[in-house]
């Protein structure tokens, strides 16, 4: 990829970003900048204890503090309906999930370290946290289920009372028969115990909302920090606080990251939504930092027994895989499916392994919630394979990157039905190997492993060959599997009569380029100036529909769906175009702009088309409409299914258990490339947070569910040293089933790195005489330096 | 952060006579630990007395010291010729503070006041045998650090300047958090007038001397011979290092600070 600006500003051309005009120059416009005459300051009071019995509340002070205007605890809030969840998935034995009240102020009990209270509002923030500490909460602490396999013992503290335990479905997938035949019959057998640590997301933005209301109108305003606010319509006004659509308004303006932790309808959402009709005065929220902590939905943390059957040549003959995976104290969004749904369809890989099965408990524990972070579901299977494909590559002799090659599907396989559900449309794995191996001179790794011996250090290699399924999704398939709702996206394309365009898509930015993108493919389609499409999300009150952006979707889903208005812009011009051309509809072509007679040099430009269309004086009125606006709705066919290779070289120092990045190099085949340079810098930012998770970021709760990596004195982020410069290119097989080829780009580093580099680190200490099977993340210099102390 | 009373004396005697007549204050030098603290409603103090414009400031060469006025931030130290030329272990010490702005702000007499356990200075006074000068009186370093976040000085007592004697030769290894970045485990080793020193920060509850080393450095001062030497020390054991590898790291600086200086 070479990521120079060009003067391409059509499909395939680096365009610099033109959001980054306002980001750089800090003139973005976030919720937190938005203040509404009157407005009022909410600060939650939030529980200490990760388990307690609330036996009473006094707010008696508070509420006589000066400013407040009111305090409210779940006595206000029990009618209100509890936070819901987007999911049902099935036991084997065909029950639903279990799926206990999440109510947005704890009744009863509060459940992890975080889990709000009480709600105090008044005329200032200040006045509204020096209330809040005069609230007195009676609680009388609970034994904590804090580890999941300690929580799903026999007498184990139970998360919610009113259920038999902490199990919340066990699920399965694939054929356990034909696998366990396949393991019968197996030369090799490898096995591995994998732990996906937990993660908080930490997007730089820390999470607001404002509820605003109209007593006149009866009208409510959510101005909220959101990656899909016809999401949180829909959830938080049908569920949660029974408002109709058409009298609730969300903005999700200018958002400063989300990485999957913004999808989710919180209780603070609503509580203001709420609070603002109750009150009569707009209410505002802002997470302080240690809020975001222990009260935005975690990431990951599964705990995988895996087992991969291998014949004499090494062909893998079958995949086994039990894992539990955390769900924290509630439901989040997206959380059943997660773990089910998004990384039990994934396991088969790259690889054409002919049975695979899976199964999942889900468990309650006293944490928070547990939902997706960018790659959800994807990057805990990404996980799994690469590393036991790796391990079984260096106990049968074989060389990690010969071992995957021999597994792998073949071009002409495609469509490939794999044996967990899905079916990949298209993919060239092997040559995006070798292009791999190629550029990150895999041949030559030796040499450097010896330079680097010489220098006192371990020097080791790793491989990931990852897959995602993204672009989600088909909603007939997801509907199948338990989803609440449709996967598609929407789009108006609007031409205003002067020939300008404006897009109206339901895919949100915060931080992806959607502006820029966007503005690319509008203006490619119809020939015009990059610089006459305007591209607008985030309003519900603007946008006509939306399922918003997370899972690699936006150029897929949401970009087809503009592709496809676009279309039918095209289409409707062609029948104004034969009417002033006074030629047969079918005889009108598009081309570069202009709609021309075909096999004439009679046409008519964009432009005149666009004015006739407002200003019909010569029109076929009488067959249609004047304007030219088309709105689409676009339900995609498939997921689509990225794919790449990963190459990590790391040094170890042997003294101390560092590890160091030397190298990085990912090639990807995401299908056509938009805007080369916004595709690289998704790359980047995914393969940091990849190596984050690799390398320096978890989060830890003591026994008694305190969470102690609850600041960045002790949580962990990647920053730009801590990351080598990652060397990225990329192979294109399109997409077969979307109009624009694409095949999404913003989860595939944080999905491929994370194995790669603890493969390279295990390689590194193997290579330096240990006898190591597996390291799990993050490899810290203390855990690295104990596994050499050990083996 | 509560209300407070806003002090800005203009000189040292000034602060300690504000600091005096509060019922609770506070010094305030670059407000790195103490503003955080106040924000997050962890402290609160009747009066905050800011110590900048009191004139601590300055770095100097007098003979055979270095002296350090308290306000100094990290980052005058680590680009100070003075430092630079006669202490250079010290110069890199203060440029591995935390990041840029950590450094813009904070200052030597802040961090040896508060006497965090992972703070690097700690290692550099009691490494390098400086002295601490107060409003009151000069303590030696080593009876200024006393326990967890505790040190000599009595309420309300101000540091003004550190002195550091010129060693003959110094080097500091550090093992930082990866994320604070503060010391995991700090070794200062010097040649000094009074024979080698070795200080070690970040391992336990205050940075301490380990004399095992410094006996068999006096001897034969080689890498070499610290093999084997095993610290002992109360060690902290956190969630990024237990006390075994926090007792393994001592050794492994200590060994790669000799190697610098030999
Ligand atoms: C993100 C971050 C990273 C950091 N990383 C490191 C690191 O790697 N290594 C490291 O050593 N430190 C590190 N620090 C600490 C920092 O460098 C400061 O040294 C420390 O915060 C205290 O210095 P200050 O000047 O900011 O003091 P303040 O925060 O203003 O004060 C700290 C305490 O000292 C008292 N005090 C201040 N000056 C005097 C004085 N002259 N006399 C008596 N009492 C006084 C104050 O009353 C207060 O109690 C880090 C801090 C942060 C925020």
């Amino acid at each position: 990829m070479n990521a120079n600006a060009t003067t391409n500003s059509g499909i395939g051309g680096s365009v610099r970003r033109r959001e980054d005009s306002r980001f750089l120059q800090g003139r973005g416009k976030y919720t937190d900048d938005i203040n509404i005459a009157g407005q009022t300051y909410a600060v939650f009071v939030r529980s200490p204890h990760a388990h307690a019995r609330i036996n009473g509340i006094d707010t008696a002070a508070a509420a006589a503090a000066e400013g407040v205007a009111a305090v409210f605890t779940a006595e206000h809030t029990k009618d209100i309906g509890g936070v819901p969840t987007g999911w049902q998935v099935h036991s084997k034995d065909g029950e639903p999930m279990a799926e206990p009240k999440h109510p947005v102020l704890a009744e009863g009990a509060a459940r992890h370290v975080g889990d709000p209270v009480a709600m105090v509002i008044a005329a200032t923030r200040r006045q509204a946290r020096d209330a809040a500490e005069l609230v007195t909460v009676d609680y009388d602490p609970q034994p904590a289920a804090v580890d999941m396999k300690a929580a799903l013992a026999d007498g184990a503290a139970k998360v919610h009372g009113d259920l038999p335990g902490n199990l919340c479905y066990d699920w399965e997938l694939g054929d356990k028969a034909a696998v366990d035949e396949a393991f019968a019959g197996a030369a090799h057998v490898t096995k591995l115990d994998l732990v996906n640590n937990r993660l908080i997301p930490n997007a730089v933005e820390p999470r607001c909302a404002i509820g605003d209301y109209d007593s006149v109108s009866g009208e409510h305003t959510l101005y909220t920090t959101s990656q899909n606010p016809h999401v949180i319509r829909l959830l938080m006004g049908a569920f949660v606080l029974s408002i109709p659509e058409h009298k609730l308004r969300v903005v999700a303006p200018d958002v400063g990251g989300g990485f999957g932790s913004k999808i989710f309808h919180y209780a603070e959402e609503a509580l203001v939504t709420w609070a603002a009709a109750q009150i009569k005065k707009p209410v505002k929220w802002t997470a302080e930092r240690s809020e975001s902590f222990m009260s935005d939905a975690h990431g990951r943390d599964h705990v995988t027994h895996a087992e991969l059957a291998l014949d004499a040549n090494g062909k893998f003959l079958a995949l086994r895989c039990s894992t539990l995976a955390n769900m924290g104290a509630y439901l989040s969004t997206f959380a059943p499916c997660i773990p089910t749904y998004l990384h039990g369809t994934l396991l088969a890989g790259q690889y054409a392994t002919p049975a695979i099965y899976c199964e999942v408990k889900a468990v309650f524990t006293n944490t928070v919630p547990v939902d997706a972070y960018r790659g959800a579901g994807r990057p805990e299977a990404t996980f799994i394979l690469e590393r036991i494909v790796d391990q079984a590559a260096a106990e049968t002799g074989v060389d990690p990157a010969e071992l995957r090659r021999r597994n792998m599907i073949q071009p002409e396989q495609f469509p490939y039905q794999t044996p967990v559900a899905l079916q990949y449309d298209t993919g060239n794995y092997e040559a995006t190997l070798d292009q791999a191996l190629k550029a990150a001179d895999y041949a030559g790794f030796e040499a450097r492993r010896k330079q680097s011996a010489a220098a006192g250090k371990l020097r080791g290699v790793g491989l990931s060959c990852y897959i995602e399924a993204c672009g989600i999704a088909p909603s007939n398939v997801v509907g199948s599997l338990g989803a609440r709702a449709g996967l598609y996206e929407a789009a108006t394309v609007r031409v205003n009569p002067t020939g300008s365009v404006v897009v109206f898509t339901g895919s949100h930015a915060h931080g992806q380029g959607h502006e820029t993108t966007f503005a690319q493919v509008v203006s490619d389609m119809l020939g015009i100036d990059y610089d006459a499409v305007e591209i607008v999300h985030g309003d519900t009150a603007k946008v006509p529909f939306g399922m918003g952006t997370y899972g690699s979707r936006s150029i897929a889903v949401g970009g087809a769906a503009i592709a496809k208005a676009v279309d039918k812009i095209i289409a409707k011009g062609k029948k104004i175009a034969a009417h002033l051309l006074e030629a047969g509809e079918g005889d009108i072509v598009f081309e570069n702009g202009a709609f021309k007679v075909a096999g004439t040099d009679r046409e008519k430009s964009f432009g005149d088309i666009a004015l006739t269309a407002y200003v019909p004086h010569q029109y076929p009125l009488e067959s249609l409409e004047p304007g030219l606006e088309e709105t689409a709705f676009y339900d995609p066919a498939n997921f689509t299914y990225p794919a790449g290779t990963y190459v990590c070289e790391v040094e170890v120092d042997p003294d101390t258990g560092q590890v160091t990045v030397a190298s990085f190099h990912a090639s990807d085949d995401f299908g056509n490339l938009i805007n080369p340079m916004i595709v690289e810098g998704q790359v980047h930012g995914g393969l940091a947070q990849g190596i984050g998770q690799a390398l320096l970021e978890n989060c830890v709760y003591d026994a008694e569910g305190q969470l102690l990596s609850g600041s960045y004195m002790d949580y962990c982020m990647p920053r730009a040293d801590d990351l080598p410069s990652f060397q990225v290119d990329t192979t294109v097989t399109a997409c077969t089933h979307n109009p624009l080829g694409v095949k999404g780009c913003g989860e595939a580093g944080a999905i491929g790195a994370p194995p790669a580099l603890i493969n390279a680190v295990v390689n590194a200490l193997n290579g330096g005489g240990h006898s190591i099977a597996h390291l799990d993340m993050p490899a810290t210099p203390q855990k690295v330096w104990a596994a050499m102390q050990s083996n | 952060m509560y209300d407070f009373n806003y002090h800005r004396p203009a000189s040292a005697a000034d602060a300690a006579a504000a600091r005096k007549a509060a019922a609770d204050g506070v010094y305030l030098a670059g407000g790195m630990t103490l503003l955080p603290t106040l924000k997050q409603r962890l402290a609160r103090s009747s009066d905050v007395v800011d110590l900048a414009a009191t004139g601590l400031t300055g770095i100097s060469r007098d003979g055979g010291a270095i002296t350090i006025g308290a306000m100094s931030t990290h980052d005058s130290v680590a680009t100070s010729s003075e430092v630079q030329s006669a202490i250079p272990a010290l110069g890199i010490l203060a440029g591995g503070i935390g990041d840029p702005q950590v450094r813009n702000r904070g200052t030597i007499g802040g961090s040896i006041a508060n006497a965090d356990p992972a703070a690097d200075y700690p290692a550099a006074v009691l490494g390098l045998n400086a002295t601490v000068h107060t409003d009151r009186r000069a303590i030696g370093a080593d009876d200024f650090f006393t326990g967890m976040f505790e040190t000599a000085l009595g309420d309300g007592e101000l540091i003004t300047k550190v002195t550091f004697p010129v060693p003959a030769a110094a080097a500091y290894a550090k093992f930082a958090n990866p994320a604070s970045r503060y010391a995991i485990v700090g070794v200062m080793v010097a040649k000094t007038d009074g024979g080698i020193r070795v200080a070690v920060t970040g391992a336990a509850g205050n940075a301490f001397r380990a004399t095992a080393m410094e006996q068999v450095l006096a001897g034969d001062f080689s890498a070499a011979v610290l093999d084997g030497i095993s610290v002992d020390a109360d060690y902290n054991s956190d969630i990024h290092a237990s006390a075994e590898y926090r007792r393994h790291l001592v050794g492994v600086m200590a060994k790669r600070a000799v190697r610098e200086i030999a």
